[in-house]
């Protein structure tokens, strides 16, 4: 019982990677969209988790707002859009995506490396030097609130012009097809 | 940590719930199959064809990626407004700049008819 009170926080984590990693490995196993995409609503959940064991509220909030809500929608919207049945089934199409798949495997591979490195060399372990404003500690949402609008002004303005982009493409987009089809 | 001991046990309940209720149904259910039983339901009436027999229209999709965008802006609002008065006239100009990029779009959307249903 000590045991498992002493190694609470380390079960907690392995239990949530475990779910995330099931979860990722069940949307490329299933066969139909749709568990697919209620395979990776496991995973955004798992990840939640962990940012919560990470005293990372803010994030994990956003993690089950943004992707377990909206993203979500999005993929279930997507997969009744088009036809499952009309994805071609056949070998030489899987074996053309195998060069994109290995390469984009490598990129990210990279990538969580170079984050590793980094942030095992630079960032304070456990943020609490975020945390501290005028003497004052912060709570998470406090100290993302602090960080982001004085450190980060700049990333964060280029959020807004990234979601105006989004926002008009998929407009026109949208426009485009309803043009063709005749009066909408 | 201690203030999580609400939410686990939140979970837990959560996921023991369905779970006994299926295995009481599981227990006490007659068990004659048949396959009109795996059909979706249409209120009583016979099925004419499946759900994706039909074409969406893809504004579906505009809207929901107008929602994930909105979505996304109002995320961007609460680390902001508990640190409002810290931020001071600063934190307020810049989310000013930040809404106003956005209306931008928003003004667009509105203009293309995006946000009607036609």
């Amino acid at each position: 019982m000590t045991w498992f009170l002493v190694h609470f926080a380390e079960i907690v984590f392995y239990s949530l990677a475990a779910v995330a990693l099931a979860g990722a490995v069940g949307v490329i196993a299933f066969r139909s969209p749709v568990h697919a995409a209620l395979s990776l609503l496991g995973t955004f959940l798992a990840v939640a988790g962990v940012f919560v064991l990470m005293q990372a509220e803010f994030l994990a909030a956003v993690q089950v707002l943004v992707y377990a809500g909206g993203v979500m929608v999005l993929f279930l919207f997507v997969i009744m859009l088009v036809k499952a049945r009309d994805i071609p089934d056949e070998p030489q199409y899987v074996r053309r995506l195998v060069p994109a798949a290995v390469g984009l495997g490598a990129l990210l591979a990279a990538l969580v490396g170079v984050g590793i490195w980094a942030a095992s060399g630079g960032l304070p372990a456990d943020g609490a030097a975020l945390r501290m404003v005028a003497g004052a500690p912060l709570g998470n949402t406090e100290a993302v609130g602090w960080s982001l609008y004085r450190d980060y002004l700049l990333p964060f303005e280029v959020v807004s012009i990234v979601l105006l982009v989004a926002m008009i493409g998929a407009i026109v987009m949208g426009r485009k097809e309803s043009g063709r089809g005749g009066a909408a | 940590m201690n203030a999580y001991i609400p939410v686990l046990l939140f979970i837990v309940i959560a996921i023991a719930f369905p779970l006994i209720t299926f295995v009481f149904a599981w227990i006490l259910r007659a068990g004659r199959y048949d396959p009109i039983k795996l059909e979706p339901y249409e209120c009583g009436n016979p099925i004419t064809s499946e759900a994706h027999d039909y074409r969406f229209s893809v504004r579906y999709y505009l809207i929901a990626v107008l929602f994930v965008v909105f979505d996304v802006e109002t995320v961007f609002l609460f680390p902001w407004a508990v640190m409002f008065r810290k931020l001071a006239l600063f934190g307020f100009v810049e989310m000013l700049v930040f809404i106003g990029i956005l209306v931008v779009g928003y003004v667009y959307a509105w203009r293309r008819g995006a946000l009607q249903w036609v």
